[in-house]
């Protein structure tokens, strides 16, 4: 601990970083996707049914984060203010004025004053039109995507967990609990997952929580092999063994030592579980057992695209909103896969000395 | 230039970038001549033979004058490198695990290059293979046709590999470091066919190695490279006798020299072994009774007395490792292990680990025992850390630093990773991590194999350095005899797990009672 930090970044990572950056799609892809998730973190700002500051009487308020009660603005019910109700609309414009955000509507508002019934083609109060209850798309959609990312990131960060964690036991102590290890994954691995969902969504209410817990029971297998085989490996290199030597306990050993060199591999497989997290829950609500009805999910606007052929704009948007978010992991994926190969040539790059030519020097004597 | 000279170098550079690797290297090999090509590693050895017959990649840039008889090499097409690589140019390369492809048959890696260069039917390539197997003196050469590689030993299949390179009887032959990897009995052999060989065809041979043992004896005229450039050139004796550069002389006096220090005559046993065996259970098959377990190290008796070096020798295979896991309880073993008189052998778990700080091992492979992504003073701290979690962040670096001092590496290295230093250094910092829990016994597997001639002396001053100051008793383990006669107070020689023969050092080694402690010795070359 006394000195990882002042040498900075060891050459390793250093190279690593090199090569993804050299591969301009994987970094293109990169900065998209942050930007875009970054956008939908701020939905609230961007597609909401509320202002995001008002005055009203020469006071302030930011209904975002406060519920005012309807009487607070001349109302008569002590209910939550409706903003955009006529009434209450006029009666802040005429007494001071409102900040919208840029649309005017969050995922699940109804809008009753549409030009055409719904599903309404694009306007431009709609940018992307509505879908087949008069909610505006472009909100749901910016949602959705926040959703489903957020979805994979908590079922990725899981399964990485519990995958290293049995994977890394395994391989590891390796012997009868590998044996055992790997025959009860084997026999986990064969329950069928769909039929858990829909046996479950005729029980309860499945909700985000639970979808996560049950995807969550099974997408950590893929890991485990994987993990599995490295510690495998790693177990009997001489610092291994060296450690072992020292005295130091097991966890220590698999902490320290061998779990940093099988996090290589490992994390050139996450970008793979992220995308299918994010395609299964879209398939999942495209069948009807996902999300409870009302929640801002992409599969559902596939769904609504599907029986709704008259209004392309929804099945049209489904499709890009998804083959773009896809596209894009699996590009920064295949960038990521890349910069952890060390067979990966850095040539295309401009020459900086010192990184690339290094190994350069010293392969042909050992591979030839 | 004499009408004889086979291949010759002049004026030839090799750079990369900006980095010069090979300066001005000039040589020539007549018919029927050895010319050993030394240095230690990293000295371009390699480098220039790849980088003579085009083999590097394109990021070299190579120049001078290069010539096979009266070819002019620098001049060649793609097309014409084929005819000259594997037709006129024979290799051997160092690692004969690696070099045969693991999913074609002996009959046909050898007779592709037959069929490729000489145009030969399949029959007639068989023919032609049973010849050549029959020419390296491979046992049953029938059988072997249709031998997988890893059905062969390394010996054999270095062999083979001589067999693929004088197929089609080249005009040169190019050996590099053709026998490090292998058991120094078998290098022997492997030389001796090669000289048989290069008299029977009329071949030059280039002989690259690091061993001056071996080019003492193989070679007729010998040219040391050092870091890219010409130190020195000339027949072999001369430059033996003679030595004219600096390098030359440092190379030849690194001849581990010296002795153990003498014992004192109060010694008390430190580590005692009573029966101790070591077996593997094979895979049953299914209704088959059990087969007999695998012995790797059958039942022996040792001691190790404090301050003393136990010598313990044997080709790869026999056992010695696993011995040496055996005792260290990093591997299961049945019979009793005692050390500082308790048993050790019934331990587990926590009281197994807190006994571990006293008897501590170093391993053979200097860039593989060290944690890649552990700065040193991680790496040097760790067990202290777990074994004395009282003391502070002030104390431990100020005993890093001791013992990082004591192994002769500078303080400030501390920030380094591993990857920064040599090997003769990287094996320093295994040493200092094993002497920071000031352990009273030492394991060293193999600890200079993996290093340069002129670092193993230095190591091994080093070790004989601590053990006087420290008192430490030291289980050594090595298949080279020079080392072990500079390190070693008694020796345990090991074959297939059983002790063939033990002893005090100079009485085994000056007078050995068994055919194999012979062979080691005569292959060891020891000037006694």
């Amino acid at each position: 601990m006394l000195s990882r930090f002042q040498s900075g970044l060891s050459p390793i990572t250093r190279r690593r970083i090199a090569v993804f950056r050299g591969n301009r799609r994987a970094r293109w892809s990169l900065w998209l996707f942050v930007l875009f998730f970054a956008i939908s973190l701020g939905a609230e700002l961007i597609a909401n049914d509320k202002p995001i500051l008002l005055q009203y009487q020469d006071r302030w308020y930011t209904p975002l984060f406060v519920d005012y009660p309807e009487t607070e603005f001349g109302g008569f019910l002590p209910t939550k203010a409706d903003y955009r109700d006529e009434f209450v609309y006029d009666e802040i414009a005429a007494n001071g004025w409102m900040l919208w955000p840029p649309i005017p509507f969050s995922y699940d508002t109804l809008d009753r004053n549409l030009s055409h019934p719904a599903p309404s083609p694009p306007t431009w109060r709609h940018w992307l039109g509505t879908d087949d209850q008069g909610r505006d798309v472009l909100a749901r959609v910016i949602y959705g995507f926040r959703l489903s990312v957020i979805f994979a990131l908590v079922l990725t960060a899981g399964s990485l967990v519990l995958g290293v964690l049995v994977g890394g036991i395994q391989g590891y102590f390796g012997g009868k609990i590998d044996l055992i290890g790997q025959r009860f994954t084997e026999i986990w691995a064969g329950l069928p997952v769909l039929f858990l969902l829909i046996i479950l969504a005729s029980l309860v209410e499945p909700n985000l929580w639970w979808l996560l817990g049950i995807m969550l029971l099974f997408s950590w297998l893929g890991l485990v092999d994987i993990v599995r085989a490295e510690f495998l490996r790693a177990r009997n290199l001489e610092y291994v063994r060296a450690a072992r030597a020292l005295g130091l306990p097991s966890y220590l050993i698999m902490w320290r030592h061998v779990l940093p060199n099988a996090m290589v591999a490992t994390l050139t497989f996450v970008p793979f579980l992220f995308t299918g997290a994010i395609t299964t829950l879209t398939a999942l609500d495209f069948l009807g057992f996902g999300l409870p009805p009302g929640s801002p999910s992409l599969g559902e606007l596939v769904a609504q695209g599907k029986n709704n052929l008259q209004a392309p704009w929804l099945g049209i948007t489904a499709f890009i909103t998804l083959s773009l978010m896809l596209s894009l992991l699996v590009f920064i994926g295949e960038g990521l896969r890349d910069a952890f190969d060390p067979r990966h040539i850095l040539a295309p790059m401009q020459p900086d000395t010192e990184t690339s030519m290094a190994p350069l020097t010293k392969e042909p004597a050992d591979e030839r | 230039m004499s009408a004889d000279t086979v291949f010759s170098l002049n004026r030839f550079s090799i750079a990369f970038g900006n980095m010069t690797v090979v300066e001005d290297l000039s040589l020539e090999i007549r018919r029927g001549e050895t010319l050993a090509l030394v240095g230690e590693s990293g000295s371009g050895k390699s480098v220039s033979a790849l980088g003579a017959m085009g083999l590097l990649p394109e990021s070299a840039r190579v120049t001078g004058e290069r010539r096979l008889s009266d070819v002019d090499l620098s001049q060649l097409s793609a097309k014409d490198w084929q005819r000259v690589r594997g037709n006129q140019v024979g290799f051997i390369f160092q690692e004969p695990m690696t070099s045969l492809n693991p999913l074609h048959t002996i009959a046909k890696q050898i007779g592709e290059t037959l069929r490729l260069h000489q145009g030969l039917t399949s029959r007639g390539a068989r023919e032609r293979v049973r010849e050549l197997l029959v020419q390296v003196k491979l046992p049953r050469p029938d059988e072997l046709l249709d031998a997988w590689p890893h059905q062969l030993s390394g010996g054999q299949r270095q062999r083979v590999m001589i067999a693929m390179a004088i197929a089609n009887r080249p005009r040169l032959l190019i050996a590099d470091e053709p026998t490090t990897a292998l058991d120094v009995t078998v290098q022997q052999d492997i030389l001796a066919l090669l000289a048989e060989l290069r008299e029977l065809h009329g071949m030059a041979l280039l002989f690259i190695t690091h061993d001056l043992n071996l080019v003492r004896r193989h070679a007729d005229r010998v040219c040391v490279l050092y870091r890219g450039q010409v130190q020195e050139s000339g027949s072999v004796e001369e430059v033996f006798q003679r030595p004219k550069s600096a390098y030359t002389r440092a190379l030849l006096d690194a001849e581990p020299e010296g002795r153990p220090v003498e014992l004192p005559d109060t010694a008390s046993p430190l580590l005692e072994a009573r029966e101790l065996e070591v077996s593997y259970a094979r895979p049953k098959r299914l209704f088959a009774r059990g087969r007999a377990p695998f012995m790797a190290v059958q039942p022996l008796n040792l001691h190790v007395q404090r301050g003393e070096t136990l010598g313990i020798v044997g080709e790869s295979g026999s056992g010695k490792t696993t011995l040496a896991m055996a005792l260290l309880r990093l591997t299961g073993s049945t019979g009793q292990i005692a050390f500082d008189g308790e048993r050790i052998d019934n331990l587990k778990g926590n009281e197994l680990r807190k006994r571990r700080g006293n008897f501590q091992v170093v391993f053979q492979d200097p860039f593989g025992s060290l944690s890649p992504r552990m700065p040193v003073a991680d790496i040097v701290s760790e067990g202290l850390r777990f074994h004395y979690p009282d003391l502070d962040d002030n104390e431990v670096s100020q005993r890093v630093t001791r013992a990082l001092h004591e192994v002769g590496l500078p303080a400030d290295c501390t920030a380094r990773y591993p990857h920064e230093f040599s090997g003769g250094q990287r094996q320093r910092i295994a040493v200092a991590r094993a002497i920071i829990l000031e352990p009273q016994l030492l394991v060293l597997d193999e600890p200079t194999s993996a290093l340069d001639r002129t670092v193993q002396k230095q190591l091994i001053e080093l070790l004989r350095d601590l053990q006087a100051r420290r008192g430490l008793s030291y289980l050594f383990i090595s298949h080279d005899l020079a080392v072990v006669r500079a390190m070693a107070h008694r020796v345990i020689v090991l074959k297939d797990g059983a002790v063939i023969e033990q002893g005090s050092c100079e009485q085994v080694l000056h007078a050995p009672r068994s055919e194999y402690t012979q062979a080691l010795v005569d292959a060891a070359g020891l000037t006694i």
